[in-house]
């Protein structure tokens, strides 16, 4: 019998911003977390002076590789003008920044510190595809990419296995997207916001400027099978299954529970925190679930006395779309082969009994690998708030909602739970 | 030189045509690709085990976009190729390459389909490479 993990003390989320994601040819990532880092002041109620930041926990996947820059912890430390304060740089591919907020949160609960900057950043864009790809696919088993393993086709793979047991169809990931866009349009951070809809008559108008024969869909889910808009990456997944290559940044401020009211008047408390690892491929004895999610779930709902039922919304780590759909079975919100439907029925809706990536999931918002994770918890922290702008949910009593970060192909994944008090 | 259990053995194993894997003496377990020791008993008293490399289909995918490695071989959208999860008839599974199929349409393909391993041979980065592929049985 294992124990109940918990904290030493509470821990509270009182400040937090991400940069706006998407591809940035002018800009690196120190220009990016800068963004992220002025907004988050402004961001904590009663103001943060940062020379009181303690330490900094920062996630980033491969500055090494798509950089060929390491040891990021004191670049950023020199760039926040905190220097000498202590600062680490955590990597769990995907995952990276959900690590660094796991390493800030253990740092405050054990009393060790009382005020720590966690934050997350990746710069892909300069890199060509084929690099990126190359990059990412790293981040497998060495099995795996060593025998033409992509990404995408590991996410495809498994897709594969889902759509034979629960006899569906690449069609019905159409749901995901669509929602994913439909979110994205409210989220002013996002790199594609915009509705499927809205890209239907973009294509359109850039044909008829060019003199080109005007293309037409006779909906939406019509567009989403054209080839020459969406087409394969890695079969059975499409364009549209995937999220984007992008650059971007995003930072928290944590502080402890007993100084929280001093930052913050309505401080977000850390209540579930779970990580687990998972197998490669060929190892996993059920490719249609993700083992280290289940883990992640585990420790976090055993953390918070929580279950699946009282999260009210969630971000879910939606590399492609399958993920998003898997995800949602493996923390409990739907039964296994449920997930598929729930999103088709529009259960994950924004105004669905159950809102899933409100913020455009990584799909739509953009995924800088290293700054998604705690790009999900700031979405969660802005809901409960009730900053979360026009996509707001609208629930009366929003009080918990969770954010599940998934690392490589399912090596790493994570899940915090933040809870509202009070 | 000596073998040692482990991903370096694994792929050399490739070059004569063979599909190494280990066995535990002391609890039976079998391991494919080999490891330094056995995760269920915690002994280090393995063997080699040779695996025939007859199998089942059991998930895979076409990759249209691909990793440099894979595009300096001349595989790209007009030429994808396949990989999938197989499972041998010894009871392990393994990722391999899948050949002898229709790359642009891997609907055709059928999961559970009976496949044999073979060692085909590549260019990778100027020298020649020996990898994982299964064909239709
Ligand atoms: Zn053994």
């Amino acid at each position: 019998m294992s124990r109940t993990p918990k904290l030493g003390r509470g821990v509270c989320l009182v400040g937090g911003a991400m940069s706006k994601f998407g591809m940035f040819k002018g800009l690196d990532y120190k220009d990016l977390f800068a963004q992220a880092f002025l907004e988050m002041l402004d961001s904590v109620d009663n103001g943060l002076n940062p020379k009181d930041i303690e330490a900094l926990y920062l996630g980033n996947f491969s500055s090494d590789f798509f950089l060929k820059q390491s040891h990021l912890g004191p670049v950023l430390t020199d760039l926040l003008g905190i220097v000498p304060r202590p600062a680490a740089r955590l990597e769990g591919a995907c995952a990276s920044s959900a690590l660094a907020f796991r390493a800030g949160v253990q740092a405050v609960a054990s009393g060790m510190y009382d005020i720590v900057l966690v934050g997350g950043l990746e710069e892909m864009s300069k890199r060509s595809t084929e690099e990126v790809t190359e990059g990412l696919a790293m981040a497998s088993s060495p099995y795996e990419w060593k025998t033409g393993f992509t990404f995408p086709g590991i996410f495809a793979t498994i897709a594969t296995a889902y759509f034979e047991r629960y006899k569906a169809s690449a069609d019905d990931l159409f749901a995901v997207t669509l929602k994913s866009h439909e979110n994205a349009k409210l989220n002013p951070k996002a790199q594609f916001g915009v509705t499927i809809k809205e890209l239907m008559a973009q294509r359109a108008e850039k044909a008829k400027a060019k003199g080109q024969p005007v293309p037409s869909w006779e909906d939406e889910r019509a567009f989403l099978s054209d080839p020459r808009v969406n087409p394969e990456i890695a079969w059975p997944l499409r364009l549209f299954d995937c999220s984007p290559i992008s650059d971007g940044a995003c930072c928290l401020l944590l502080v402890a529970e007993e100084i929280a009211k001093g930052f913050s008047d309505t401080p977000v408390h850390v209540v579930g925190l779970g990580q687990g690892s998972g197998y490669p491929l060929y190892l996993k004895e059920d490719l249609t679930q993700f083992e280290a999610t289940k883990q992640a779930a585990k420790e976090a709902y055993a953390m918070s006395g929580l279950g699946p039922k009282d999260i009210q919304i969630a971000e879910v780590h939606d590399c492609f779309s399958i993920a998003e759909v898997i995800h949602t079975e493996d923390l409990g919100f739907f039964a296994p082969g449920e997930g598929i439907k729930a999103v088709n029925d529009g259960l994950t809706r924004r105004s669905g009994p159950k809102p899933i990536n409100t913020s455009g999931g990584l799909k739509c918002k953009g995924h800088p690998v290293g700054a998604t994770g705690v790009a999900q918890v700031l979405e969660i922290w802005l809901q409960l708030r009730g900053r979360a702008g026009e996509r707001q949910v609208p629930i009366a009593d929003l009080r918990v909602g969770a954010a599940h970060n998934l690392g490589g192909t399912g090596g790493t994944c994570t899940l915090t739970i933040l809870q509202k008090k009070g | 030189m000596e073998m040692s259990f482990n991903e370096l053995s694994y792929w050399m194993g490739m070059e004569e045509a063979k599909l190494m894997g280990v066995k535990c003496k002391e609890c039976g377990a079998i391991y494919l690709p080999p490891r330094p020791f056995c995760v269920q008993c915690y002994k280090d008293a393995l063997e080699w085990k040779e695996f025939q490399g007859d199998g089942k289909l059991i998930a895979f995918t076409s990759i249209f976009v691909v990793p440099k490695s894979m595009a300096e071989q001349g595989y790209g959208r007009d030429n994808p190729y396949i990989v999938g999860v197989v499972e041998l008839n010894e009871g392990v599974r393994i990722v391999g390459r899948i050949e002898g199929v229709d790359t642009k349409r891997p609907e055709t393909i059928k999961i559970g389909m009976p496949l044999k391993a073979g060692f085909p041979k590549a260019m990778e980065a100027g020298v020649s490479k020996a990898y994982l592929a299964f064909r239709p049985a």
